[in-house]
């Protein structure tokens, strides 16, 4: 079921994606005058969710209180671009023919090993992106472009780090 | 025209649907939903996160410069992230490993996620997870996040060097990047171009039955 070596081809040419992905970014300047973005979003929805159940412990969280503040965590801007990028994802996979029940992996890895890895690395994900204030979206495209030294300081630290990470996660994949 | 255009907060929060919704779309386009792609990365087969990440770079980077420059755009009223250089060099690192764990970044994720794939659904709620305990158990790490603050420190400062120049610097860059690329998977499809005609040269001078 994971062996479609020939999938692959059915993708878009990757600089012809790239471009499309600068002008969405470039598009978001101009629009809102911010780019684009993902953690945020799920930062708004821990910052809600604690708010929700135990209001004390989520304004105790200087992280979360931020998120807390006018217009509150449910109309969070990139919440709602994050619920876009699902929509869009999901309508491309559609009509693309590519929408699968699947749980990706390689041959010599369980499935069940497979989501505890992705659970776990989403997880350390979560860290890394509060305590560097954003991640791949919000932090490494949108400030790459726009040259912030810490997007640049970002994204040489965790490709360096993936790198060195990635030998020991074979397994996972071939 | 004098962009950035600053909707009303009804309008802004449909603007985020449309660009998410086109920025998902590039996304699963470009093949980034999928964890076996993003994964190729880390090990050399396949460069399509590289390529795309950075001509997505390259294009909003010389489109938003253009843009200020032709006084479209002004740049002074777009936000950019500020430099916190210890948090974002731990954070980036530590988000690097995890990245190569998950085989997915939080963006892709939620791609991966709402094409039915379960190891995107396992990424997007640890993700959530991770946040959620990081930010409950924030405190002591406080000091350390609000540390070696730059403000808004961009590359031209730290260069000493004109914005066009640094501009042109990193265009020239990520094109010498993209040609690496293209040889690195050129290298890649044909795995054992010296290595396998040795091992066949060798058994082809013995005798054979």
């Amino acid at each position: 079921m994971n062996d479609r070596p020939t999938r692959s081809r059915a993708y878009a040419d990757p600089y012809l994606a790239g471009v499309g992905l600068g002008l969405v970014l470039l598009a978001a300047y101009v629009v809102m005058g911010r780019g684009l973005g993902a953690s945020g979003a799920f930062a708004a929805t821990a910052a809600g969710a604690t708010n929700a159940v135990a209001p004390a412990r989520a304004a105790a969280s200087p992280f979360f209180a931020r998120y807390l503040a006018a217009p509150g965590p449910w109309r969070d801007w990139l919440l709602f671009e994050l619920a876009g990028v699902a929509i869009g994802g999901f309508l491309s996979a559609l009509l693309a023919g590519r929408l699968r029940r699947e749980v990706e992996r390689g041959p010599r890895i369980s499935r069940r090993s497979r989501l505890v890895l992705a659970f776990a690395g989403g997880s350390i994900m979560g860290l890394g992106a509060v305590l560097a204030r954003g991640c791949t979206s919000g932090l490494a495209l949108t400030g790459g472009a726009l040259l912030a030294a810490g997007s640049w300081l970002f994204i040489g630290a965790a490709f360096g780090a993936a790198y060195l990470v990635a030998p020991l996660m074979k397994r996972a994949w071939r | 025209m004098s962009a950035p255009l600053f909707l009303s907060d009804h309008a802004a929060l449909i603007a985020a649907v449309v660009i998410g919704i086109a920025f998902g779309w590039t996304l699963e386009r470009a093949g980034l939903g999928s964890a076996k792609k993003l994964a190729g990365q880390f090990y050399l087969t396949d460069l399509t996160v590289f390529k795309v990440m950075f001509s997505a770079i390259l294009t909003a980077m010389l489109g938003a410069f253009w843009l200020g420059r032709l006084g479209v755009l002004d740049l002074s009223r777009v936000y950019v992230p500020g430099t916190w250089l210890a948090p974002q060099l731990l954070g980036g690192a530590i988000f690097g490993a995890g990245f190569a764990i998950a085989g997915l970044c939080p963006g892709t994720s939620c791609v991966a996620a709402a094409t039915g794939r379960g190891d995107g659904l396992a990424a997007f709620t640890g993700m959530f997870t991770g946040i959620l305990v990081t930010g409950l158990a924030f405190a002591p790490l406080q000091r350390f996040y609000d540390s070696t603050s730059r403000g808004t420190l961009t590359l031209p400062e730290v260069l000493h060097l004109p914005y066009g120049t640094v501009v042109a610097l990193l265009t020239g860059i990520a094109l010498a990047g993209f040609a690496g690329a293209e040889w690195i998977e050129r290298r890649q499809r044909a795995p054992e171009p010296e290595h396998a005609r040795v091992a066949t040269l060798v058994p082809e001078q013995e005798p054979q039955a």
